[in-house]
């Protein structure tokens, strides 16, 4: 690997004449003179210390393809078009377009801010522990009874996406199946997360793009047949990205299901609140499973309901059969962690916090939370009975059927990329739009760019 | 809720299913969390906290720098609410890679490097374990005899096999530097070494600038890939340039180096898990492919790091006075650890302990690599209740004026109680 080189001829630099110097020193028993190291021993191979410059050693790494969900967001940012719309990324956004910081949340910011007694110190590896039990309470409810029991481990971890990697790291480690079934379609980065913990991913039959509801009996039929014990991915609620959910019965069937054939249930709850605007309906899956008194794990995140993306939080559950189970597996989920980062951030589980544990900042956070839900809700029949209006064909009901920031509008890639030529209008190319993206003013443009691409694109 | 189920659903309810975790077993304490955990566990009113590295004053309180609550003043509500606006994180990172390679360096201003945030140190290294071992599977990787004991966990959760080179002379208390050469020239060529650029933890024990020039030749012409861990820029010399030295070496000889840089210590934003990771490349280009590899395995792990933190390094590194305070702050508290050393050090030989405690003043950083035995750091911790980790580090943060003429005379205590021991440390000791 090393090139044969002559000595560069008229080299200035100082760093390379005391490398060459250093070298002399190494060949030499004498010490070596001062003077440039051109005139004398010309055997040497120079290549170590030369001026030459090696090759990385990362030089055979390529780009990596861009996420396809945060690419859609860099192509809005680069098109220069006025009417240009974003519906690529489920960032809540306000009426005017804006990001949307809530007023609990400001308020609850300012307080740590005010507070000199705060310190910055190490979080324990499992995080706050205020912040773990508030959280426990808020998904399986401040009466279940496993928490009451001390059945329920619960470790802070970074949003959503953290928590789903501390979770299949330790089923991959631990836990004697390593096969998850997750629905298809499901959110995009599910399976790189599950992969890289070292779990092997499977899909179960999920959207029915006839109907473009449920295709319930291919669920039953998937997780019928799948392994006993493998674990299943559920979303607690507004599935992402068809915005499709089973109905409580439904659930019910499925919780039968999955219990007979023992299958592990970890639940991805992101939506808390956003979908129906009621943070106890919104975990009713969860607590239907955990109230037959079996075994689950609950990711939960708190970038959408709070409106706390960039902070990173969120919160792992497992529950477990019983108080010295769930010790244990505490004790195994540090190790976990422990090598990955050390111990949770600690700002955005502060805010979190504080709001959960004040009666009053609590009640404030319903309303807000209420407030975002009903816009979207809102949006949802704004464009329905915009593009009912144009008479754009089709049945457009499922965009006030489907629950939660997304709509899986049934549009193919090739309208997708018509609707963005033609119109500015960016999202996935699965036609799944974020409605959080939509306002009162922009939904006659959509309805405008859906109608054409019905029309016109096949 | 049951009582609603019909008797069908009842049968199927899981109190007879596999029970699934029977089989976990407890996991061991982390060495050196542990250490915290037990001393709050401990009642006494003179218990002394030695374990982790994180900053106190005299009066044995954590501190907030000044810089850094003006920065948080300054961004309080102005939240970014996406995960991490690119114009703040490319910002944090140019500033913070400019703190390792130089305010001037060529390889900032060209762009010929990947950066990224990290969840501070040991998210950096864990990205770069994880990218080592998706474009280099066959690697290893050298870990200095001692290290942070987290290092190793780190790269086992990687799936990196490491390896231990020599580094610290028990005898001498220093360096073992012809064996850390031998140890260079053995391993195969174009092996990653993992090497502390300052305040080397545990030990405290640094190479000086004519060893890490030799060190850099070595690595040079076995082509080893050099990764540094800088997690106590500041905490050194008080200087960052200077606590900088060893990398601009590297940079000098042209190597193509990895750096994991933390702020948990030297900003005190410990629990904001700020850091940066960096490989150097040969171009814009290629640093642009390696930055996007690493924004993947970091996506499937924990999507972006939290922009508080990012925010305020982000700050506080791009305007001058804020910075300049800083600079002044860590200054302020090297000075207080160094004059705990000195205090202590002059505690202990003013009770006439036989053995030698230069090294308390020799070594750098926040650390005191004691040479206490685990019999002694158990009585340590028994007799006197003070906690420190089983190798015998010592945090010099914990000490304070009020507690080092008791810490003085329990380690005087300990070390001579048994005679074997003191025999030994006594004929090592000169």
């Amino acid at each position: 690997m090393r090139p044969e080189l002559t000595l560069p001829t008229g080299h200035a630099s100082s760093p390379t004449d005391r490398r060459l110097n250093a070298l002399l020193r190494h060949l030499s028993s004498s010490s070596s003179s001062s003077s440039s190291a051109m005139d004398t021993n010309n055997s040497i191979s120079p290549s170590p210390t030369s001026a030459f410059q090696h090759d990385s050693v990362f030089s055979h790494v390529v780009q990596a393809p861009e996420d396809p969900i945060l690419g859609v967001t860099v192509a809005y940012n680069k098109d220069p078009s006025p009417v240009k719309l974003n519906l690529g990324v489920g960032a809540y956004r306000t009426e005017e377009g804006k990001p949307l910081v809530l007023n609990v949340v400001r308020k609850a910011e300012q307080q740590l801010v005010n507070d000199r007694a705060r310190v910055k110190e190490y979080l324990p590896i499992i995080g706050l522990a205020e912040f773990n039990k508030l959280s426990a309470k808020l998904i399986f409810g401040a009466d279940s009874p496993a928490i009451q029991e001390n059945r329920v481990t619960t470790v802070q971890c970074l949003s959503g996406t953290g928590s789903l990697r501390v979770g299949a790291e330790f089923l991959a480690k631990h836990y004697h199946q390593r096969t998850i079934y997750v629905p298809l379609p499901t959110w995009g980065n599910h399976p790189k997360v599950f992969t890289l913990a070292g779990l092997s991913v499977k899909t179960y039959r999920y959207y029915d793009p006839a109907t473009r509801g449920l295709n319930f009996q291919g669920l039953l039929e998937d997780l019928g047949s799948a392994p006993a014990g493998a674990i299943v991915l559920l979303h607690a609620c507004a599935h992402n990205p068809t915005g499709v959910d089973p109905t409580l019965q439904q659930w019910e069937q499925i919780r039968q299901l999955m219990r007979s054939k023992k299958l592990l249930p970890f639940f991805d709850s992101a939506y808390q609140g956003f979908a129906s605007g009621s943070l106890d309906a919104d975990a009713q899956s969860v607590r239907m499973f955990v109230a037959d008194g079996g075994e689950c794990l609950a990711a939960q995140s708190y970038a959408k309901n709070m409106g706390l993306y960039g902070e990173r939080v969120g919160a792992l559950s497992i529950v477990c059969k019983t108080a010295d189970v769930a010790g244990k597996v505490e004790s195994q989920l540090k190790l976990v962690i422990r090598p990955m980062y050390s111990n949770p951030p600690i700002h955005g589980a502060s805010i979190v916090a504080a709001i959960l544990r004040d009666r009053n900042l609590y009640s404030e956070w319903t309303i807000e939370l209420k407030a975002m839900a009903d816009r979207i809700i809102s949006m949802r029949h704004q464009l329905c009975d915009a593009l009912r209006a144009r008479g754009t064909p089709g049945d457009w009901s499922h965009i006030i059927k489907q629950i939660g920031m997304f709509t899986f509008t049934g549009l193919n890639s090739k309208q997708v990329t018509f609707m963005t030529k033609e119109y500015h209008i960016y999202m996935t190319s699965d036609g799944r739009i974020s409605m959080a993206g939509l306002s009162s003013k922009t939904v006659p443009h959509l309805a405008d760019a859906i109608h054409a691409a019905v029309t016109r694109v096949v | 809720m049951r009582r609603f189920f019909t008797s069908t659903a009842r049968r199927r309810c899981s109190t007879k299913n596999i029970a699934w975790w029977d089989h976990v077993l407890p996991a061991p304490k982390d060495p050196i969390v542990g250490v915290t955990e037990a001393f709050h566990a401990d009642s006494s009113p003179n218990k002394i906290n030695l374990g982790v590295g994180a900053y106190r004053d005299d009066e044995g309180r954590p501190v907030v720098l000044q810089c850094v609550r003006e920065a948080e003043a300054r961004i309080a509500g102005s939240r970014f609410l996406e995960s991490n606006s690119a114009a703040v994180s490319s910002k944090m990172v140019e500033e913070s890679v400019k703190l390792v390679y130089g305010q001037d360096s060529d390889v900032v201003n060209e762009g010929r490097f990947a950066g990224v945030q990290a969840l501070s140190g040991t998210g950096a290294c864990r990205l770069f374990a994880e990218f080592q071992r998706r474009f280099h599977p066959e690697s290893r990787i050298y870990l200095p005899d001692p290290t942070w004991s987290n290092h190793h966990n780190i790269w086992r959760d990687a799936q990196v096999p490491a390896k231990n080179y020599h580094y610290y002379h028990p005898d001498s208390k220093g360096l073992n530097f012809s064996a850390l050469i031998d140890d260079i020239k053995n391993a195969p060529d174009g092996s990653f070494f993992l090497l502390h650029p300052c305040a080397q933890n545990p030990t405290g024990v640094d190479p000086t600038e004519d060893q890490w020039k030799e060190i850099s030749y070595q690595c040079k012409v076995k082509n080893h890939f050099p990764f540094f861990d800088m997690a106590y820029q500041g905490f050194a010399s008080g200087d960052l340039e200077k606590d900088a030295r060893a990398i601009r070496i590297f940079l000098e000889d042209e190597h193509l180096i990895g750096c994991a840089q933390s702020f948990a210590k030297n900003m005190v934003l410990y629990g904001h898990r700020v850091g940066c990771l960096s490989i150097l490349c040969n171009d814009s280009k290629q640093g642009a492919a390696v930055r996007s590899q690493l924004q993947q395995i970091a996506s499937a792990m924990y999507g972006s790091p939290p922009v508080h933190g990012v925010l305020l390094v982000s700050t506080i590194l791009s305007n001058p006075d804020m910075k300049s305070l800083w600079i002044e702050e860590v200054k302020m508290m090297l000075y207080r650890i160094q004059k705990m050393r000195t205090t202590l050090q002059e505690s202990l030989e003013n009770l006439d302990s036989p053995l030698n405690w230069e090294n308390i003043t020799k070594q750098v950083g926040l650390f005191f690599f004691s040479g206490l035995t685990p019999n002694q750091v158990a009585q340590l911790a028994r007799e006197f209740h003070i906690y420190m980790t089983r190798d015998g580090r010592i945090s010099m943060s914990g000490v304070t004026t009020g507690n080092v003429n008791y810490l003085a005379n329990a380690i005087h205590e300990v070390t001579r109680s048994s005679k074997e021991e003191t025999k030994i440390l006594c004929n090592i000791g000169a």
